[in-house]
């Protein structure tokens, strides 16, 4: 069982993160200003206070799309679980980056696109392809570095692309996607297509200049993008506090006028609603959206990561708000699903990535005329 | 002799620079509470604590330019790149300011600077992340570059990096951190910058190599020695640049045969500059072509059966050496 499985037990001074220095009165543009928290205290509080908000939201949402996002959070959560089962067999190799604890926001937020929309993100990309339809199978098999690969197995685990499916790939440069997203968003504008680019990256990738300047220009111009923060609160072993002298990521866009929200990524619910009144935004005008989504990440950074810089206590009291047990409590209390139709959804996820694993296995290695292809067209 | 490392001969010249001159520091990413991401800080800031052992913000630029400014106004500070991959956010700062700073103020502002991390391929972490930029940063004057290969190398040429008053471009190399040697355990053991060595000697045929294609040199070597009793020279500039030209025009003088070993790619690399060299010097001298062994002309491919095709291997430097000696 891999979870949390590279902590080990430390006295680091992670312990508490301290509360977002940023004042709770500022207001987001365009948006109800969310709640601000760092505290897991305060977010399980915030969430109970919220938790009607998120049951109102199942109750007028259809019930096969519910089934379908609980689908795809369990799908990713048990993909990454086997990628690192196997990557302890020496069968994926380079950095491997987990998404656990964090497939609310992937789900929530791409759930709400069109298939035509854009979607960019960084190295922690697996099942972000995955929620934008690439299959599992072509996924595992670029994590081996097959042929079978969505990239032929030129790329690994850190870049999946798919053309199709306008996937516009994984990025291992922290923050180098910030700026290739925000030129997609001026193609679509350009183009007037009417597609929206959903744009996501790390807490620790906004220290670097290309954000500020990516955001500055969304605004000037007027780009259909959605930034997406995805505040698992650290940055390899450097917690967000050590990093970062204002604490809001999400006022951070007030500075451009940006509109933004602070939004709750243990609660995909949440994260769909925010998600949405940034698309209409996007559609509406091609205003951008700086969404920041608090979240926690479960594992470590990669996965030599051996993560002595936070407690285990710290990691616990995280999976205790974990998204897939929140989801399901509230489906089971709307009864949209109950325990036989979880049970359902575990196997189906499990089948899909034992034939992801088969596939993998058998596909060959990538022929050796692949090497020198590719490299200009 | 201590036997180490090259990943703690890198530490102890760190350590020992931070002892001896208070304007020593050392800044970057996971440099300070996580011990550094291959561990080359390991212990640092526990001993010397906040003020000589920095943890940055993911902010290449931002920080290179901290220490360049640092640099001008009197410190001497060690930036480390997690790789040398990232250290191109950071080109603006190294390439446009700390290489021109002494010149375009007329000598006055020098930047005693070093930059350093790992350099090149590691285990299958593709595209982004497997660049060999030393003939990159060797393309323009007022930089200095230096790629050690063995744990004494290391330990003697980053402490001259450190009290160099120019900027150093220091490239290790992440699998060869946990290479053993023996490495002087002499007060003040310094390597001076510039100056080749010679790995290995022999008289048929001479090896230029640096870094991580030294070890595979000398495997090479070795084994083109036993097989067909040649004897190759295998030479480790050290430092890129300046280079020790002297070093391997006398040594093709004697061989009258040369293959260059990088990790590089071919096009504009060091070693198109040697074997420019070895032509303007001993061109008279030369038995056969030049040849040359480099990463393949593509971005690094994630599969480990691709990443092998292009990377040097000793199979083939020995068929390289096999033919500039017509064997
Ligand atoms: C420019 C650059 N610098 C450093 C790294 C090494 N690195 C990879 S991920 C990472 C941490 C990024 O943290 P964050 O942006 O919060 O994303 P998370 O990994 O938490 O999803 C670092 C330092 C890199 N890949 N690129
Ligand atoms: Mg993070």
């Amino acid at each position: 069982m891999p979870k949390a499985a590279t902590i080990q037990k430390t006295t680091a001074s992670a312990g508490k993160v301290a509360k977002n220095g940023a004042s709770k009165n500022g207001k987001a543009l365009g948006t109800a200003a969310a709640p601000e928290f760092a505290d897991v205290d305060d977010a399980i509080a915030e969430y109970n206070a919220r938790r009607s908000a998120q049951l109102a939201a199942i109750k007028k949402s259809d019930k096969k799309l519910l089934r379908e996002m609980l689908y795809q959070m369990v799908l990713g959560r048990r993909f990454e679980e086997k990628c690192a089962e196997v990557y302890r067999m020496g069968k994926i190799g380079g950095f491997c980056h987990l998404y656990i604890g964090q497939e609310a926001i992937g789900v929530g937020s791409m759930m709400m696109l069109e298939p035509t929309d854009m979607v960019i993100t960084s190295y922690r990309d697996h099942v972000q392809a995955m929620i934008k339809g690439m299959s599992p199978e072509s996924v595992m098999a670029e994590l081996y570095g097959r042929e079978g690969g969505c990239v032929k197995g030129k790329g690994g685990s850190m870049h999946m692309f798919s053309k199709d499916l306008e996937f516009y790939g994984g990025h291992g440069i922290v923050g180098g996607q910030i700026g290739v997203g925000t030129g997609m968003a001026y193609a679509a504008k350009y183009k007037n297509s009417g597609q929206v680019v959903l744009c996501f990256f790390g807490e620790a990738a906004v220290n670097q200049g290309i954000f500020h300047e990516s955001l500055n220009m969304a605004q000037l111009w007027k780009l259909p993008i959605i930034y997406i923060c995805e505040n698992n609160q650290y940055g390899m072993g450097t917690s967000q506090k050590r990093a970062m002298s204002s604490r809001s990521i999400a006022r951070k866009a007030e500075a451009f006028e940006m509109a933004n929200e602070f939004v709750d990524g243990m609660d995909v619910m949440a994260v769909r609603g925010a998600t949405r009144r940034a698309i209409e935004r996007a559609r509406k005008d091609g205003s951008p959206t700086l969404l920041e989504v608090r979240a926690y990440r479960y594992m470590g950074h990669s996965m030599s990561d051996p993560g002595n810089y936070r407690t285990r206590d710290e990691i616990l009291k995280y999976q205790e708000r974990d998204p897939i047990v929140l989801f399901k409590d509230s489906l089971k209390e709307s009864k949209v699903l109950n325990d036989k139709d979880f049970e359902k959804i575990e196997q189906e996820a499990n089948d899909a990535v034992d034939r992801a694993v088969k596939f993998s296995d058998e596909s060959p290695y990538p022929s050796e005329a692949e090497l020198l292809t590719d490299v200009l067209t | 002799m201590a036997v180490l490392t090259i990943r703690d001969a890198l530490n102890e010249a760190l350590r020992e620079e931070i002892i001896r001159d208070e304007n020593v520091f050392v800044m970057g990413e996971e440099v300070a509470e996580y011990d550094g991401a291959y561990k080359v800080t390991r212990g640092l800031w526990k001993e010397f604590g906040d003020k000589r052992v920095v943890d940055t913000p993911i902010t290449e630029l931002g920080f290179a330019a901290i220490g360049v400014g640092a640099a001008m106004a009197g410190l001497r500070p060690v930036i480390e790149f997690m790789t040398w991959n990232f250290s191109i956010l950071a080109a603006d700062q190294i390439i446009n300011h700390a290489a021109k700073m002494l010149y375009m103020s007329g000598g006055q502002f020098k930047v005693p600077i070093v930059f350093r991390g790992p350099n090149g391929s590691a285990y299958q972490v593709s595209s982004q992340h497997s660049q060999a930029l030393e003939a990159l940063y060797a393309n323009f004057p007022g930089l200095k570059v230096v790629m050690p290969s063995t744990p004494a190398d290391a330990k003697g040429l980053l402490k001259s990096a450190i009290r160099d008053d120019n900027p150093v471009m220091f490239l290790e190399q992440e699998r060869m951190y946990g290479i053993k040697g023996e490495v002087p355990e002499e007060d003040d053991f310094l390597i001076p910058l510039g100056v080749a060595d010679v790995k290995r000697e022999g008289k048929d045929c001479t090896i230029v190599a640096r870094s991580m294609t030294v070890p595979m040199a000398l495997q090479a070597a070795e084994q083109i020695q036993n097989e067909f009793d040649v004897s190759v020279e295998v030479i480790d500039p050290r430092t890129i640049k300046p280079l020790d030209v002297d070093a391997i025009v006398g040594s093709v003088k004697k061989t009258n045969r040369l293959v260059v070993v990088e990790e590089s790619h071919a096009f504009a690399s060091v070693g198109a500059e040697i074997s420019h060299q070895i032509m303007e010097n001993a061109f008279d001298y030369l038995d056969a072509p030049v040849k040359r062994i480099s990463t393949a002309e593509t971005p690094m491919p994630y599969a480990k059966n691709l990443e092998a095709l292009a990377l040097p291997s000793v199979e083939k430097i020995v068929a390289a050496v096999k033919d500039v000696c017509y064997l």
